[in-house]
């Protein structure tokens, strides 16, 4: 089959590689309708995800249909239409079973690699590097799914593919972010960054009870969707002082909640922002955190951060003592999507959200390397490119 | 309980009268090979960095080493481990399984299971009630080492230790104890094997060498018994799909 694979930093290739089979009782494998580029991929791409492997097969965030199933697959069977969750969980660990599934015990083929500098190894990601288990990736004509009965959900009749396709990766992670900022009735929720994972971010702060949102990119075409499909306040970052304009806006009192919807790539303006990549660039720090210093200052006194952008490493002035001094409550992970695709698919089908905005290009897989060049640089208004290997 | 057993480890292994080129003896010779085996696997994991250029080249020796018996270092200086009094090593990990202890317990117990999460085993076969007969194979698969054990302790729910038979070809032993986790988080399974090395610099040497990929072993298995317990499975990538590398 046609996959695309990463052969170094900032290099894809698309090749052709034998198809997946069925290793283990409960795996399937699904022939991929849909693959979506993930604002996370660029992190491997640019290379600040180490334990990439050349030849690794990328992508994570995918709908298709299952084609076989192993023995111990009892759900869902052979010509279902399901999208996946990004995140691998095996479904019988304690993390599992309290609804953590990204912190999942077992899925991860490789947890000594995190172990050495987390303490403790996360769940597998499909394509993720083999730090978080080196599972194949879904950009690809077929994808072997493993503990596929925790990790695949039926698509509803009536849900389109694309619709349906963002319910694998970047609904239920802004869904996450906005579950765990603790949204109270009325709050006003601000939020860092107008990727897809922001967008949805934005949605689903409503659906949670925000009183107001607040949305920040730089991005002129970003911050319209913000604006006309989020119904959100927007702030270009490059064009007013954030920390005055969200006091401004909120009658001097900082936003209730904010979300980091941005990670570890974070861009920002003057100083801080040459600081900030100059360090990373000599590999003094790993991470750039732009947003999270920003979000930590304009965030209200006892506020909460919420933050779902991914990290990876080690990042530098980190303003530890205007957190404290003005009790922030913290919350943050990998997103644990088998916890939440049921009901974001209901909120699909009912009509309240329907994540196909999101998708803007529409490729073949031929145009991978291509595709993430677009969707790197933001060329053509570019918010995800989709891959269909059927193209 | 097998901690003691530590200070009674003299094995008889001079029963080899003949004059014979052999001079690691089998204990030794296993452990070269495993845990050569281990080395070379985990070098050549190691993507051709010297680290795993390095670590590969001496586990394939250790490999000969093993498989041969002869080691050109023992002979050097004269040594011949093939005779000597050992002290146990050590290796322990704790994790904690979301299961009930009976049920954990009782998998363990059920000792043909062990070679579904110990990779080094292809056969456990319980003779009676208390022994059993253990067959293990190195990595490469090329060979294969036999023994008996007998359950030296046992309190159920709660402890199961085990030790070779004397004549064994690899003298180990192992001690499990199962205690309920905290909060309804399962139950927290505490394993010690033990393996008796060589005596001696070079035993003590290569025996540092061996330890750390055995004990890498020893975790991963144990991290597998946790996957096959809770999961019903152990989590693969094992030919998948990938580009050319």
């Amino acid at each position: 089959m046609k996959a695309l694979c990463w052969t170094g930093i900032n290099k894809l290739n698309v090749e052709k590689v034998p198809d997946p089979s069925i290793l283990n009782p409960k795996d399937a494998i699904v022939k991929v309708g849909l693959s979506s580029v993930c604002g996370s991929d660029l992190h491997l791409l640019d290379g600040y995800v180490p334990t990439m492997r050349e030849g690794d097969i990328i992508g994570h965030e995918f709908m298709g249909e299952v084609v076989e199933t192993g023995p111990e697959v009892k759900k869902l069977k052979k010509g279902d239409r399901v999208v996946v969750s990004s995140i691998i969980g095996c479904g019988g660990c304690y993390h599992c079973n309290h609804g953590a599934w990204s912190l999942c015990d077992n899925s991860n083929t490789h947890p000594a690699l995190l172990e050495k500098t987390y303490g403790y190894a996360g769940a597998g990601i499909f394509g993720y590097s083999q730090a978080f288990g080196g599972y194949a990736g879904s950009h690809a004509e077929y994808i072997r799914v493993p503990y596929a009965d925790n990790g695949m959900f039926k698509i509803p009749e009536g849900i389109s593919d694309e619709s349906a396709l963002f319910c694998s990766d970047a609904f239920p992670t802004g869904y996450m972010a906005a579950d765990m900022a603790d949204i109270a009735p009325g709050d006003v929720v601000a939020v860092w960054g107008c990727g897809g994972v922001g967008q949805m971010a934005i949605r689903s702060a409503w659906l949670k009870g925000a009183g107001r949102v607040i949305a920040i990119d730089r991005l002129p075409e970003r911050l319209e969707m913000a604006r006309t499909h989020g119904k959100a306040e927007v702030l270009n970052y490059e064009e007013v002082d954030i920390l005055e304009s969200l006091r401004e806006m909120t009658g001097g009192r900082g936003p209730d909640r904010c979300i980091d919807a941005v990670g570890m790539e974070a861009d920002s303006t003057g100083i801080e922002d040459v600081y900030d990549r100059t360090k990373q660039y000599l590999y003094m720090q790993s991470d750039r955190p732009a947003v999270l210093r920003q979000a930590i200052v304009a965030c209200r006194k006892g506020g909460t951060l919420s933050i779902v952008g991914v990290y990876g490493g080690l990042m530098d002035k980190f303003p530890m003592g205007a957190a404290m001094n003005k009790a922030l409550t913290f919350k943050m992970g990998q997103m644990h999507g088998q916890s939440y695709i049921p009901r974001l698919l209901e909120h699909v089908q009912n009509g309240d959200v329907d994540p196909a905005y999101l998708l803007t290009h529409k490729w073949s897989l031929a145009q991978g390397p291509e595709g993430y060049k677009m969707f790197k640089h933001k060329d053509d208004q570019c918010m995800r490119v989709v891959f269909a290997p059927t193209l | 309980m097998a901690r003691n057993k530590k200070h009674a480890t003299t094995k008889n292994q001079s029963q080899k009268k003949q004059k014979s080129f052999i001079n690691v003896g089998p204990t030794e010779r296993i452990l070269s090979a495993v845990g050569g085996a281990a080395l070379t696997y985990y070098g050549l994991k190691k993507n051709k960095s010297a680290l795993g250029i390095g670590m590969a080249t001496l586990g394939s020796s250790l490999m000969v080493r093993g498989a041969t018996g002869y080691c050109p270092v023992n002979k050097a200086l004269h040594r011949d481990s093939a005779h000597t009094p050992v002290e146990a090593i050590e290796i322990k990990k704790s994790v904690t399984i979301y299961k009930y202890r009976h049920d954990v317990y009782n998998f363990w117990r059920h000792l043909e299971n062990l070679p579904r999460f110990m990779r080094h085993l292809s056969e456990v076969k319980q003779l009676d009630n208390k022994k059993s007969h253990w067959v293990a194979k190195d990595p490469t698969g090329r060979m294969h080492f036999e023994w008996d054990a007998e359950i030296t302790h046992e309190e159920e729910n709660k402890v199961l230790a085990w030790h070779s038979l004397p004549g064994s070809e690899i003298e180990n032993a192992g001690e499990v104890w199962f205690e309920e986790a905290p909060g309804g988080r399962g139950t927290e399974v505490h394993v010690s094997i033990y393996y008796w090395p060589p005596l001696g610099a070079v035993g003590k040497g290569i025996a540092g060498l061996i330890n750390p990929a055995l004990a890498q072993l020893v975790k991963e298995d144990i991290r597998q018994f946790k996957s096959i317990m809770e999961s019903g499975e152990i989590p693969s990538i094992e030919g998948q799909p990938h580009g050319e590398r």
